[in-house]
């Protein structure tokens, strides 16, 4: 069991995931979201490879109205 | 026999020619840029952005909820082929977060293919009741973003100094505040906005000035531009009309009318009047009165 920070909430994952499958979670297309580990954004390109580790504070964000 | 017509012939319209705005690399249609925040509803979000003729529109960075229902989300609202995306900072207190904001933004439009991935507006605020920006944050913000390959779009107050010192920084526009974000109270310090300009656009007349924030009303976008503004950046005072899709449409007149004044050239303002009509051939005669005498 791996424990993470997403969006300031502890998540405890049975095993670990990489980005690409912690966005399935995701209500919305992956297209729409962006992802920060440990403050660094995560590149799509790198969310098949990318696992999330035990510890790591992950911010999932999307675009919404806003002036 | 011909009949000469009473009038002259009109004189032939000299067209007020007018160039696109660029900014940040980005050649804009409309001068208005608009926000997509505070609508009651997605749908009159997106037929208040399509009545206001703006085709770039800015959009904040928020926590996307990965478990349970997260609702509609505004990019289904969003024509991507005809809207140039700003993402913006909004809500940011320090420049680390702001950052961070910028960062995240990018990478979303990057994988979206919007154009608007290259640039930000940058917004670093200092107080939660004023909306104040922190000029502190803002320009360690500024500086961090520009030397990261952004171009920076960066809100600001109407002071000269911070604004040139932006400049100096490299962002690609400066957009001082006409007064606090929301507040509805127009261009409270038009002289502080006429000096950004001056100083701004010396010996550079086409960087980029544009005023965010502040916006109650139509006349308030035609003010804007009729001090030189290049564009003019508003969200409430559309969103929160009685009816936000007309006062899209006003805004969208009242942008095209202050530029093209500007363009045209005010008359100055004269202490006296001045005569309309000729001044010889009156049947009339003139006022008796000491004053009016003094002055035949």
């Amino acid at each position: 069991m791996i424990t993470v920070t997403v969006n300031g909430s502890p998540v405890e994952l049975e095993v670990a995931v990489s980005i690409r499958e912690l966005l399935l979670a995701a209500d919305v297309p992956p297209n729409y979201l962006a992802v920060e580990v440990n403050a660094d954004v995560i590149p799509r390109e790198e969310h098949d490879s990318r696992m999330v580790r035990h510890g790591d504070q992950v911010e999932v964000v999307t675009l919404v109205g806003g002036g | 026999m011909e009949i000469e017509a009473d009038e002259a012939p009109p004189a032939e319209a000299v067209p007020v020619v007018d160039h696109p705005l660029v900014v940040g690399g980005h050649r804009l249609a409309s001068r208005l840029i608009v926000g997509t925040g505070r609508y009651e509803t997605m749908e009159e979000m997106r037929e208040s952005l399509d009545r206001s003729g703006a085709d770039c529109v800015t959009v904040a960075v928020r926590r996307e909820k990965l478990y349970g229902p997260s609702g509609q989300n505004i990019l289904d609202f969003l024509d991507l082929d005809r809207y140039t995306l700003l993402p913006n900072t909004a809500g940011c207190f320090n420049a680390t977060d702001a950052i961070r904001a910028a960062r995240l933004g990018r990478e979303i439009l990057r994988t979206l293919g919007n154009p608007g991935s290259d640039w930000v507006k940058l917004e670093v605020l200092g107080d939660s009741k004023t909306l104040l920006p922190d000029p502190v944050e803002t320009l360690t913000a500024c500086r961090e973003l520009v030397a990261d390959g952004f171009r920076v779009l960066c809100y600001t107050s109407d002071d000269p100094v911070i604004a040139w010192r932006l400049k100096e920084l490299g962002a690609a526009s400066v957009m001082p505040a006409g007064s606090p974000i929301g507040s509805g109270q127009g261009l409270l310090n038009p002289n502080n906005l006429r000096i950004i300009l001056e100083y701004l656009k010396q010996g550079d007349p086409d960087y980029p000035v544009i005023i965010d924030a502040g916006v109650g009303t139509a006349s308030d976008v035609s003010q804007a531009f009729e001090l030189g503004a290049d564009g003019v950046l508003l969200n409430t005072a559309i969103a929160h009309a009685r009816d936000p899709v007309g006062m899209a449409e006003a805004m969208k007149h009242a942008a095209i009318a202050g530029r093209m004044a500007y363009l045209a050239g005010r008359i100055p303002k004269r202490l006296y009047g001045t005569a309309s009509s000729p001044t010889e051939g009156v049947i009339s005669t003139r006022p008796y009165g000491a004053a009016a005498r003094n002055r035949r």
